[in-house]
């Protein structure tokens, strides 16, 4: 069994529900308790196919229907706001008419372009003392673009509308455009500091479309990519956070480490960014158990070298983390800024990192099978949701990373690269694959047609859920917070601009 | 205070003192194309996902290579392999070519007039255009304790206007084609654009997007290209400092 979390049902199986009986199904599980994974449209004519995957206790259940493109359907988002953005998508991928959607604004100006862009149709507030503030697309770092607008009270953020898109390259496009099992490279490049969560959902959704499986020895090593992305990315997060505080022995210190760990992952699979290390029904790693070996310019890696980085992150980031949780400056920064309380952190959808810091126990990683069933990884969950719990729930994540890393390194035998044929794909057939990235939960949904070819692939990087969380948590803070917030959030723009 | 301390001595001394001499081991850096006779089977270029490969002789143009290992698994001649090697930077498209028996791996150019400019101090803005966080985390990763670029005088500022250059990562998306020419004309004269990255260079992944315009490159012609996917920080070090003729 594997790690990720895959659904596989045939097309044809598939009840095709009337709209009503849709917007029903949908809404009776949300009001039980269950949420929507993801939800997409595949427009076909003047019709839309619109796919729900909803989650009742800890089992995935697809929700089909066909809309008139025209007529449309009434929106579920005013009582559900977590399904804003997926009929948002709906609306600007299909061109769904979706009746009384309260925010219906494009999301990535697919069709539109920089015309719709330009014509965004911002929220306003309106008053003597209100101003508002204006930043982006370009910021002032080395980062993605994205363009924030800011409704002031003196210092004070009423609303920021956060609005995307400029890193639109057609991704979803492309995927379709070539040969199924030579989407690789491409995939690594959707969130490109999330290759390996993107790849490793990709490749198992094409396993399960061949009808093959891995071994667990790929399994493991998958497993241990991901692990060393998520503890490189938070180091990243955390370095990035200390020095909006002006703390810089900690963005030093953990930008150092953060080092540590992507040169783990360079000396596994050759990138600093994993990239090549996971391929359909392969791996691109490489390990070997021969501590004998000494450390010359082409000498490989060893499970001894992975063990000696290993410890050195482990220990190196005790003493960092002790100094970062006890200073006065980071706690005084952090703590009470950009609040997210558990509620509304449900109501929206969060998921990830954003939604544990809100005392939302999701992690796909609970539960799974593969490698995480031999090696269990307890989930971190801190109940404040301000930048404090979310900087704590990264640190917390890492040292358990760390840990986990080391048993399974434990009772690893070597790797080496391994490729096969992946061959045909199952005709009609729709899968849904999730893995745990290091910000949530990535998901790819792929359809086959009656010839196996790919007819269909979504992607959804947590991004796309998490971006009105940073919305809405900035409220009532100081427009100086901004900054602090964001990077506690640290959220991809081209992971979700696709 | 004590914790302080204890944090600096884990920290201990992180810069490495040689960049030039600096090999990540492990690194799928610049290709080798042995002089193993090639069968001309075309499976390395079917491999290819950028049509970087061409045959007769083989030669791979690192303007587009995303250095990922397809060609050198697809190859039976086992013709390609990569190395550790960071040094790739070139000042034209053409110098980014890599054939068949190139070994001799030859410096950026030193530009006298960039040396006389900015030889001493120069001051980069980085704009994104559709990169995927990777060239973006990798050109921060260049002013980190590790690499500390900033030895040299070359720094990252917050505005265009700042700026002696731009450094342009990603393929130029529709949505960003007209921010980037605002921040280009924002840049005060003396001023020139790098581009890093393989979507940068050629489009990368992204060449044949619909989504993509890469109408400001047919104006403004970089001085210099950065190959990779990411590119690894000393792949950018190497080539500014040869460029600005330092170290």
């Amino acid at each position: 069994m594997s790690s990720a979390r895959t659904l596989l049902v045939p097309v044809d199986a598939l009840p095709e529900l009337s709209v009503n009986e849709w917007r029903h199904d949908l809404a009776a599980t949300l009001r039980a308790g269950g949420r929507v994974v993801t939800m997409f449209g595949k427009s076909n004519d003047d019709r839309v196919v619109v796919t729900a995957i909803v989650e009742r206790v800890s089992e995935l259940t697809p929700l089909r229907t066909v809309v008139e493109r025209d007529v449309g359907y009434h929106s579920l988002t005013p009582e559900f706001p977590s399904l804003h953005s997926f009929e948002r998508e709906l609306h600007e991928q299909a061109d769904l008419r979706v009746v009384g959607h309260p925010w219906l604004k494009p999301i990535r100006f697919e069709r539109s372009g920089p015309k719709g862009r330009d014509g965004y149709p911002f929220y306003e507030i309106r008053g003597k003392e209100v101003h508002e503030v204006a930043v982006g697309p370009i910021h002032a770092g080395v980062i993605e673009p994205g363009s924030f607008r800011f409704m002031c009270h003196g210092e004070q953020v009423r609303h920021l509308e956060i609005h995307l898109g400029y890193q639109h390259r057609g991704v979803e496009k492309l995927l379709l455009a070539r040969a199924p099992d030579k989407l690789a490279p491409l995939v690594e490049t959707i969130a490109g500091d999330t290759s390996i969560a993107h790849t490793w959902a990709y490749a198992t959704a094409l396993e399960a479309l061949a009808d093959k499986a891995v071994p667990y020895e790929i399994d493991a090593a998958r497993g241990v990519m991901l692990e060393l992305e998520r503890v490189g990315m938070h180091l990243s997060t955390l370095a990035g956070l200390a020095a909006d505080v002006g703390f810089l022995q900690g963005a030093s210190t953990y930008g150092r480490l953060r080092t540590t760990a992507i040169h783990t992952s360079m000396r596994l699979s050759g990138s600093r960014f994993g990239r090549g290390a996971i391929r359909p029904l392969g791996i691109g790693v490489k390990l070997e158990s021969r501590p004998d070996l000494p450390a010359t310019a082409n000498s490989a890696f060893t499970t001894a070298d992975l063990r000696r980085h290993l410890k050195l992150l482990s220990d190196d980031t005790a003493i960092i983390d002790d100094r970062f949780l006890s200073s006065a400056t980071v706690q005084h920064r952090l703590m009470g800024v950009g609040t997210l309380s558990s509620a509304l952190a449900r109501e929206i959808g969060l998921v990830g990192v954003a939604a544990r810091a809100s005392d939302v126990p999701c992690d796909l990683r609970a539960g799974a099978g593969g490698v995480y069933e031999h090696h269990p990884i307890e989930t971190v969950v801190e109940p404040a949701g301000d930048c404090w719990a979310r900087a704590r729930v990264r640190i917390g994540e890492v040292a358990r990373s760390l840990a986990w890393l080391g048993s399974v390194t434990d009772a690893l035998s070597p790797w080496n690269s391994t490729q096969a044929r992946v061959g045909s794909l199952l005709p009609r057939h729709l899968v849904v694959s999730m893995i745990e990235g290091f910000r949530g939960e990535v998901v790819h949904a792929l359809e086959t047609d009656s010839a196996g070819r790919l007819t269909h692939y979504k992607v959804q990087d947590p991004s796309f859920r998490n971006w009105l969380g940073l919305a809405l948590a900035v409220r009532e803070n100081e427009i100086s917070d901004f900054p602090i917030c964001n990077k506690s959030f640290d959220l991809s723009y081209c992971g979700s601009d696709l | 205070m004590l914790k302080a301390l204890r944090v600096r001595a884990s920290q201990g001394t992180q810069f490495i003192t040689d960049l030039r001499k600096a090999v990540p081991l492990g690194f799928r850096g610049r290709p080798r194309i042995s002089a193993t006779p090639c069968n001309g089977c075309d499976a390395c270029v079917s491999a290819c996902p950028t049509n970087a490969i061409a045959l007769d002789p083989v030669r791979m143009d690192l303007g587009r290579c995303v250095f990922c290992p397809e060609c050198v698994e697809a190859c039976p001649e086992g013709k390609i392999a990569f190395s550790p090697e960071t040094r790739m930077g070139a000042r034209t498209r053409e110098g980014l070519v890599v054939a068949e028996g190139t070994e001799r791996i030859d410096p950026v150019a030193t530009s006298k007039e960039l040396v006389s400019m900015f030889g001493r101090s120069l001051r980069l803005r980085q704009v994104s255009a559709g990169g995927c966080n990777g060239c973006e985390l990798e050109l921060n990763a260049v002013s980190n304790v590790n690499f500390d670029l900033q030895r040299f005088g070359i720094e990252w500022v917050a505005s265009p206007r700042h700026a002696d250059g731009l450094v342009l990562t990603g393929p130029l998306t529709k949505n960003m084609a007209d921010a980037v020419r605002l921040a280009w004309d924002a840049v005060p004269d003396p001023r020139f654009v790098v581009a890093f990255g393989a979507c940068a260079i050629s489009g990368g992944l992204y060449a044949d997007s619909p989504s993509v315009d890469r109408s400001f490159f047919e104006d403004v012609a970089p001085v210099l290209y950065v190959p990779g996917c990411p590119p690894h920080p000393l792949t950018f070090v190497h080539a500014i400092l040869d460029l600005l003729g330092i170290a």
